[in-house]
């Protein structure tokens, strides 16, 4: 018991550690560049507004699935940097079956939901064949689908573009049946101020991926690949097969990360669609160690700085763009925290155990041989 | 017996010596890598260091070399006490190191690829290029500086790789296992490298477990066995035997007077087995045999004969091997390596670290390893944390692991721990079988004698065992037969009662049995 509690301290007070420092180094990089330090920091740690929180709600929300999908790759040593063109893929898909409403209400939204799904996954599966059985690097050819599917979307948007209002130039699928979208949250008075009902989803994506990890025989194939390739063949796990599923269920879950915007916002899909998710994600999925819940504190701190933020160029005359170098520093920082902290983790169990040895060897100085013990089991 | 047969090497005067090392110690982490290691290599000659893989000669030539330091002892070079911290150190003191796998650029000619981190010596041009001309006359290494490395045969990289070490003005040149990646003619021309260099002044360490090629060569030889020198000897004063001999010692296991356990019931049966390799000869070939309930089969061969690949055939990891494997009547040679555990074969794999553990998992997780589709640690599907957790509380008791409890990762455990976790979690699938590679290695003596035990509890028990273990008293002393292997082929059957290291020793350099 002592060994968990010793191992949740340290879980928590990596992540605080890095963030103090991390504050501190942004302040001297705002000192450095003359910038008003005080200000800055009032505005970002200030309460945020009903409708600023709304917003931060919602891109924790669409942080969170990416977060989870990439987790589930470096669950398994495994880098999907592919979340981004998954993404992509998944909710033109899902924006192109939901528009063409073959079924009715919800029924709909279920459907294209598992159909952006299903193309988000059999995208990333692409990579996961590829590495599994051509050893070619999840890496590289997920980086090279991005630029694919950046293209391919663009592309098959043309061939499935719904039609368009007078005089506008954005291109978009066929907007959804409204008896498809998933209404709103309301979380305070007025417009503004409701979030996405994909919230529910996301939430219970979490639970699925936390049950999935830590239950299952097949998280424990999954983290015990990720951990020891050679252990894991050793002890009879099918290798191949985990890389390839491991890839379909990243790409799965990477296929929801476009859809609160589908669902909640857009009700189709289009030119403008926000891109960049899938990056964030990475970030994210590092920051909170690939856990449920350290996933979702990540993705809410990215998701308030980039909203806190915002007004920083009108209240303190700062850029806004100060918000990368801090998630950038916040990054670096947490990593490398983590990676201190674990050593210093491993250094105190082994003390621990050293000490248990001494223990042992005061109190009962000639331990019986084992074979004694074997007969009197 | 040893003492008499091989005399030891009379010392070095010291003006003579180009590297002492005294009293040299390192300790990772439960494990003695290196304890009181003395060596003395003299100036002009061609010192070899043999020992068993693990004996530790890897884990001393790093130090030498400055990749890590020595918990304890002096390191010595031309008369002169030094703390050699980094490579760069050891370069500067005149100490190159040419590793077993060579760190060459293909797309670069041999000259980019010998100036490449040294331009500072003599340019990267004209003068650079004579230089290497110098060199390769004067040692007859043979190497034109202008060729593509990617046009040269692994010989021509070896020798760009000594030609580096010399270009960095180093007169004590360590190499580890050289003869390895070489056929037996460049091997030879390897020699006359080593002789010409040693004929200029320079000293070479020379690392290896190939008895032959090390009595052929050397002038000195320092025997390494459990991370210490045994001895060093003369080539002139022993035979192969007998430095076989001193490499796996001779220190008996508590002898085997139990009464034999072997029944009639064959248990596993394994028919011609071959495993085909990519390049021509098999790595096994036509392995053919039996293992009774209640019998040890030990397996005997110089590292590197099949050993390895034999026990992953067995285990299924190695789907391109033929032949037929049954266990207890039941024909497995299809069966994934999953299923192959689930039938009964419990496995202490060769290489804990990378095969036998999940080291930065707690050691309930470990316990799982292996057994995940198994009661108690998993029913439906579903990982039972709660009982895979008890069940590890009961092999820490049983099988005496030091360690504060279930949760702590299974990298904070000394080797020996380890070790004994693996077997108790092994034994824990009520195995019918059990594979045990090299199950003492780099353990400490304490648990070695635990491990001996509880494969002898197995055969009392009924289990068949196939024991692979480089240390023939270890076989010698568990098993009820021997079989030796050698290039990938069963090459004669001893009974352990009668047989003596030497005999075995003969049979797996397949230098005949006249002893």
């Amino acid at each position: 018991m002592k060994v968990r509690l010793l191992r949740l301290g340290m879980a928590l007070v990596a992540p605080f550690l890095a963030l103090v420092i991390s504050f501190g180094i942004i302040s001297l990089i705002l000192i450095a560049a003359g910038d008003p330090v005080g200000a800055v920091w009032e505005q970002i740690l200030q309460w945020p507004e009903r409708r600023n929180l709304s917003n931060i709600i919602d891109k924790t929300t669409i942080f969170y699935l990416s977060g989870i999908a990439v987790a589930i790759g470096f669950r398994m040593n495994l880098f999907n940097i592919g979340v981004e063109g998954q993404f992509l893929v998944a909710a033109l898909v899902a924006a192109v079956v939901g528009g063409e409403a073959w079924v009715s209400g919800y029924l709909n939204t279920a459907l294209a939901i598992v159909a952006g799904m299903v193309a988000g996954a059999l995208y990333a599966g692409i990579a996961g064949v590829l590495r599994a059985y051509r050893g070619v690097s999840e890496v590289i050819s997920t980086i090279m689908l991005n630029s694919v599917a950046v293209g391919l979307t663009a592309f098959l948007l043309r061939e499935f573009k719904g039609p368009q209002p007078e005089g506008s130039f954005i291109v978009t699928t066929k907007t959804l049946p409204e008896s498809s979208w998933i209404p709103n949250i309301s979380i305070g008075e007025g417009a503004a101020t409701e979030i996405y009902g994909f919230i529910y989803i996301a939430a219970f994506v979490g639970l699925a991926y936390w049950f999935l990890i830590n239950k299952t025989r097949f998280g424990f194939d999954l983290r015990a690949t990720g951990s020891s390739m050679t252990a894991a063949v050793t002890s009879g796990i099918n290798t191949k097969r985990m890389i390839v599923t491991a890839m379909l269920l990243s790409g799965g879950f990477a296929g929801l990360v476009g859809l609160p915007y589908i669902f909640g916002e857009y009700h189709s899909y289009g030119s403008t669609f926000p891109a960049g998710l899938g990056f964030t994600g990475i970030a994210v999925a590092l920051i909170g160690r690939n856990h449920p819940v350290g996933v979702a504190l990540g993705a809410f701190l990215f998701a308030f700085l980039d909203e806190q933020t915002n007004p920083l160029q009108i209240v303190a005359g700062v850029s806004p763009e100060i918000v990368k170098i801090m998630q950038g520093v916040i990054l670096l920082t947490v990593v490398i925290a983590y990676e201190v902290v674990r050593r210093f983790g491993v250094r105190i169990e082994q003390q621990m155990v050293s000490r248990e040895l001494e223990r042992a060897r005061t109190v009962d100085p000639t331990p019986p041989p084992a074979d004694e013990k074997e007969a009197a089991r | 017996m040893t003492s008499t047969a091989a005399p030891a090497a009379p010392e070095a005067p010291p003006g003579d010596v180009a590297v002492r090392l005294r009293g040299i110690g390192k300790r990772f982490p439960g494990v003695i890598a290196n304890d009181d290691v003395n060596i003395d290599v003299r100036r002009g000659t061609i010192h070899a260091i043999v020992g068993e893989n693990g004996a530790g000669k890897s884990t001393l030539m790093k130090i030498l070399y400055g990749v890590q330091p020595p918990d304890s002892g002096t390191i010595e070079i031309n008369g002169e006490e030094l703390k050699l911290s980094s490579p760069s150190d050891a370069i500067k003191a005149g100490v190159g190191m040419v590793f077993q796998h060579f760190m060459l650029a293909d797309n670069l000619t041999v000259l980019e690829n010998v100036v490449l981190g040294a331009e500072g010596l003599h340019g990267i041009g004209g003068a650079a290029r004579d230089r290497i001309k110098e060199l390769s006359d004067t040692y007859g290494l043979d190497i034109k500086p202008d060729k593509l490395v990617e046009e040269l045969g692994v010989g021509a990289r070896q020798r760009i790789e000594i030609l580096k070490v010399l270009y960095r003005g180093a007169r004590i040149i360590i190499l580890d296992e050289p003869t390895a990646v070489l056929v037996p003619q460049e091997v030879e021309e390897l020699f006359d490298n080593l002789r010409e260099l040693k004929d200029e002044g320079l000293s070479v360490i020379f690392i290896s477990h190939k008895l032959d090629e090390v009595l052929s060569v050397a002038d000195e030889i320092t025997v390494i066995r459990r991370g210490t020198t045994v001895r060093t000897v003369l080539p002139k004063d022993v035979t192969s035997r007998q430095l076989a001999e001193l490499m796996v010692g001779s220190e008996l296991p508590s002898p085997s007077t139990e009464a034999s356990t072997v029944t009639t019931t064959v248990l596993l049966s394994v028919k011609d087995l071959t495993l085909p390799s990519p390049d021509g000869r098999p790595l096994l070939e036509d392995i053919s045999f039996d293992i009774h309930r209640g019998e040890v089969l030990g397996i005997a061969g110089v590292e590197g004969n099949g050993q390895a690949e034999l026990v992953e055939s067995i285990m299924g990891m190695r789907p391109e091997a033929t032949g037929t494997v049954v266990l207890a009547d039941i024909d497995i040679s299809n069966e994934p390596t999953l299923r192959r555990r689930e039938s009964g074969i419990g496995y202490i794999p060769e290489d804990r670290h990378r095969h036998g553990l999940l080291l930065d998992a707690p050691l309930w997780e470990n316990r799982v390893l292996g057994h995940q589709t198994r009661e108690p640690s998993a029913k439906m599907g579903l990982i039972r944390r709660g009982r895979a957790r008890k069940d590890t509380e009961r092999i820490i008791e049983q099988y005496d692991v030091r360690t504060p409890g279930p949760n702590v990762l299974a990298r904070a455990l000394s080797g020996g721990n380890q070790q004994k976790l693996i077997v108790g979690r092994e034994m824990s699938g009520d195995p019918i079988l059990l594979i045990a590679s090299h199950p003492t290695r780099g353990v400490d003596v304490g648990a070695q004698g635990a491990i001996w035990q509880h494969i002898k509890t197995a055969r009392r028990e009924g289990l068949g065992v196939l024991l692979i273990s480089a240390d023939l008293d270890e076989l010698i002393g568990l098993s009820d037969r021997i079989e030796v292997i050698l290039r990938g082929r069963v090459v004669g059957t001893f009974d352990p009662t009668q047989v003596t290291p030497q005999q075995l020793g003969s049979a797996m350099t397949g230098a005949g049995d006249e002893a």
